[in-house]
């Protein structure tokens, strides 16, 4: 059994305007030590999606409406708070997007690293500080032993990140969700913490959740990608196979809009954007959320007015859309149409 | 921090001087006398006499260099009106009393304002935050002098409940001026900590701490409950200042003899000494106020300790 298998889970918010399907029947599983990533662009559900597993949705006004959330075979929908907050930090942890507001500012950084490890250990504080030096080591802070009882506001922004890295891992979680960590980093750190996060992937044995909007970070950190699209998956494969051969027009979109710099497929001239924008999210019709973006989808065609099911177009290859670049006429997969 | 609080300390001193120049140019840009008790007219010699007695034949600047030689001597001079009375008599008779019931009312605000808003802000939007907020803002919006003649009129009057209504002796006495003087400071206290918690909530860090597995209780009291003080630290400065020394209307109410009935009577007898005294007092509490503030703010915040040192 996988470690981590989410169930058609949806996940709403209720607001004064109506009830925005934020996360709508979506369904994936990660395996033991394997990394899986979620892409899409800003409000396409795929942090509401790993804060509903980690269940820290904002409740009012966000409420998980279906679905289930499997964890090491435990539903955690259904756990009582006390038991979930045994749960997070401990066997799943999570590390957020901007790493200059997700540190208490008032708080030492050593503190907020062993207050984490005595919540979940039964160890004395001096235990607590040798451990925290050990994973600032690890985590590549220079001077480690010194930076203890620093404050946050003394760090860079990548040095910041590695320190919440540092209390993500202090616990050895089964599970690591990284939702964005490296877009409000500087380019050149990127690269870094994203080598850092997979080297201790590998070392700790986790499996891992990265989260981004960036083609480029998934391509090297994960093993499955999973592409949102209006809070719905639309298309899901291994990472070798979505790189390929992408079947949904979107997922098609998204590397038309990645910037390539090096490699065979060097594209020349202007970086394609997709035209319109996503969805109200608010009682949404009854057909392909992409449709109005897309170039294929015409008034006539049934994805206008019903909602296309996630098909399994290849063995392990799923993709949500009545327009699949191998179904279309002239397919580079067919025909082998040069590009 | 040392070097911080003797910097402080040492900037009070040209406040300080500033205060004293500005009290001074207004009293004497009043016109008046502080000699002249009645419509008669002082025959001309006796006000000479007087005049020089008191230095005010003296071009200004040396009547103020005198005062503040004075004052650096911690001698707020004699009374110009009050026979045979020195400013630092009454200062040493009336200010405890002034201190004890805007400390109390200080105090009283902040023990309850603080939890009424923190209560607020973590059941916000039901009934018992409707009902805090509701009763925070018609504590706010309620001149003291009318709270004052309300609690006379219910808890004196229609309902007896031993307390008396005039006088500062036993603790019965101070009960009413006390809340009376702290409701509206309280009222502030509870809606900006509400305000200021609400907003905390909200942050990252908070939800870094909840997805770290604290509990609930831990979050609210060491991550939530500490940022959200800072503000109210900054507030707290300025109405301790204000409680102390605007305390005259619930002074005159009960009776309690404080040193607010002296201020204003002193105005209106021109007596620039007892004037000039009580504000110089008065400006070195709200100072050390302030300046207590920004020790705390040091404290509660770490990132201006770096900014100022």
């Amino acid at each position: 059994m996988a470690l981590l298998e989410v169930n058609d889970l949806s996940t709403h918010f209720f607001t004064r305007e109506g009830e925005v399907r934020a996360v709508d029947g979506v369904t994936f599983s990660v395996e033991r030590g394997k990394t899986l990533g979620i892409v899409g662009e800003s409000g396409c559900g795929k942090s509401v999606t790993a804060l509903s597993i980690m269940g820290l949705i904002p409740r009012p006004p966000a409420k998980i409406v279906a679905g289930s959330v499997v964890f090491d075979g435990q539903d955690l929908t259904k756990l009582p708070e006390k038991r979930l907050e045994d749960l997070r930090g401990r066997e799943i942890a999570m590390i957020f997007q901007d790493p200059m507001t997700s540190l208490n500012p008032t708080l030492t950084i050593g503190l907020q690293i062993t207050e984490t490890i005595r919540r979940h250990y039964d160890v004395s504080k001096q235990d607590a500080r040798k451990k925290a030096i050990e994973l600032l080591e690890e985590v590549r802070v220079p001077r480690a032993a010194n930076r203890l009882d620093d404050y946050p506001h003394r760090f860079s922004g990548g040095m910041r990140q590695r320190v919440m890295i540092a209390i993500a891992l202090s616990c050895d979680p089964k599970l690591l969700i990284a939702d964005e960590p490296t877009t409000a980093l500087d380019v050149t750190v990127q690269a870094s913490v994203l080598d850092l996060l997979d080297d201790l992937r590998h070392e700790h044995d986790m499996a891992m959740i990265i989260i981004t909007h960036d083609m480029g970070v998934v391509a090297e950190a994960a093993d499955d990608i999973v592409v949102m699209y209006a809070g719905q998956i639309v298309e899901h494969a291994g990472v070798q196979e979505l790189f390929d051969r992408p079947e949904h027009p979107y997922t098609e979109a998204l590397l038309g809009a990645l910037p390539q710099l090096e490699g065979e497929g060097i594209r020349e001239g202007r970086l394609t954007a997709i035209p319109g924008r996503p969805p109200d999210l608010i009682n949404p019709p009854p057909a392909c959320r992409f449709a109005p973006r897309c170039p294929y989808a015409n008034e006539n065609d049934t994805c206008t007015t019903h909602m296309p099911e996630l098909r399994e177009i290849r063995p392990n290859h799923w993709v949500r859309s009545a327009h699949p670049v191998s179904e279309r006429e002239g397919s580079r997969l067919g025909t082998e149409v040069p590009v | 921090m040392t070097k911080f609080i003797v910097r402080r300390v040492f900037w009070t001193i040209p406040v300080i001087l500033v205060v004293i120049l500005l009290t001074f140019g207004l009293m004497r840009q009043i016109k008046g006398n502080p000699f002249r008790t009645s419509e008669r007219a002082i025959p001309a010699e006796i006000q000479r006499n007087l005049d020089r007695k008191f230095g005010l034949d003296k071009p200004w600047y040396e009547q103020y260099a005198r005062y503040v030689k004075n004052v650096a001597t911690f001698d707020l001079g004699p009374s110009l009106v009050l026979r045979n009375r020195d400013v630092n008599d009454i200062v040493k008779e009336h200010f405890p009393r002034s201190l004890e019931l805007g400390g109390l009312a200080f105090l009283f605000a902040l023990v309850f304002g603080i939890p009424l808003g923190a209560v607020s802000a973590l059941k916000a939007n039901s009934w018992l935050d409707y009902a805090a907020m509701f009763f925070s803002n018609v504590g706010f919006a309620i001149p003291s002098f009318l709270v004052a003649t309300l609690f006379i009129y219910f808890f004196v009057l229609q309902f007896d409940f031993g307390f008396p209504t005039s006088g500062w002796t036993g603790w019965e006495s101070k009960v009413l001026p006390v809340v009376a003087l702290g409701l509206a400071p309280m009222a502030a206290f509870a809606r900006l900590v509400r305000g200021t918690m609400l907003e905390t909530l909200q942050q990252d860090y908070i939800r870094t701490a909840r997805a770290k597995g604290l509990r609930w209780r831990r979050v609210i009291s060491l991550h939530v409950l500490r940022n959200s003080l800072i503000p109210v630290v900054t507030a707290a400065g300025p109405t301790l200042g204000f409680l102390i020394t605007g305390s005259f209307v619930i002074e005159q109410i009960f009776a309690i003899p404080g040193v607010g009935r002296y201020y204003v009577t002193a105005v209106q007898a021109r007596d620039y000494s007892v004037v000039m005294g009580l504000t110089v007092l008065l400006a070195v509490i709200v100072i050390v106020a302030n300046l207590v503030v920004d020790i705390l703010y040091g404290i509660l915040d770490p990132r201006t300790r770096d900014v100022r040192t």
